[in-house]
């Protein structure tokens, strides 16, 4: 049993790779909890080297940046939004938009309020690309 | 991920933030079920409930297999130094206990292992 436990703490063969005392500090942050033991301490930070493996390894295989042999985040943005399990990142990985086009639907929303309100002539600004 | 697949720093970013993410949601969800045992310290249990809340009840088998060698590896270390008792004072068990030296390493890392389990808020 020592041997065993010797060449799991081993750095090649850790039992989980990501550090606990930074699992402890997020786990902590949460207001609603008082105290967290071991095992569920050790099982959160497994549980999240799970799941940071199934979003890299579904995003490479549903994304398109395989095809540059690379996991872009427009990859994992995708993942975010297209699949239900994976929606709860969808605020912190948004789509990204070129500057231009989110200028133009802003513009567009104002023109649309202005014009309920029966606001005319108001002279419309050069749109500047970004 | 295959050999040689490259990962924009973007991407590492993205992952990193989305793994705080998921802790967070993984201890809400976590705290939920003790709250409802009327525990107020998160167990095992508890977690490996929240993954099936949240949907990854893939994890769950793997889960538990990790945490019967953690909790073995933990073993492990109580029984070594049980070990170490035994061998200061071969026979009599019940006095070595009292006499140990050479562990306090070892019981100084469990007692801050019962540290964390208090409350810090």
């Amino acid at each position: 049993a020592e041997m065993a436990a010797a060449r799991l703490s081993g750095t090649e063969n850790r039992l989980v790779s990501l550090p606990l005392s930074r699992i402890r500090v997020i786990m902590k942050s949460s207001p609603e909890v008082s105290s967290i033991n071991q095992d569920a301490l050790f099982l959160t930070a497994k549980a999240t080297e799970l799941f940071v493996q199934y979003l890299a390894t579904y995003s490479y295989k549903h994304g398109r940046g395989k095809e540059k042999n690379a996991l872009t985040y427009t990859d994992l943005s995708h993942t975010a939004e297209e699949c239900e399990t994976f929606q709860f990142l969808a605020d912190i990985l948004p789509k990204k938009i070129l500057a231009s086009k989110y200028l133009k639907m802003l513009e567009k929303e104002k023109r649309d309020g202005e014009m309920r309100e029966d606001d005319g002539g108001e002279e419309e600004e050069d749109e500047d690309e970004a | 991920l295959p050999d040689g697949v490259n990962i924009s720093k973007e991407a590492r970013s993205a992952i990193s933030r989305a793994a705080s993410v998921f802790v967070l949601y993984a201890t809400s969800c976590a705290n939920n079920f003790a709250m409802k045992g009327k525990r107020k310290t998160l167990n095992a249990g508890d977690v490996l409930s929240a993954m099936e809340e949240m949907e990854f009840q893939r994890f769950v088998a793997p889960l538990k297999e990790s945490l019967e060698v953690y909790r073995r590896e933990q073993k492990g270390k109580k029984e070594a130094r049980k070990d170490k008792d035994k061998k200061a004072d071969s026979e009599e068990q019940d006095k070595s206990r009292e006499e140990d030296n050479d562990d306090d390493d070892e019981r100084m890392e469990e007692e801050e292992q019962n540290d964390e389990d208090e409350v810090d808020n």
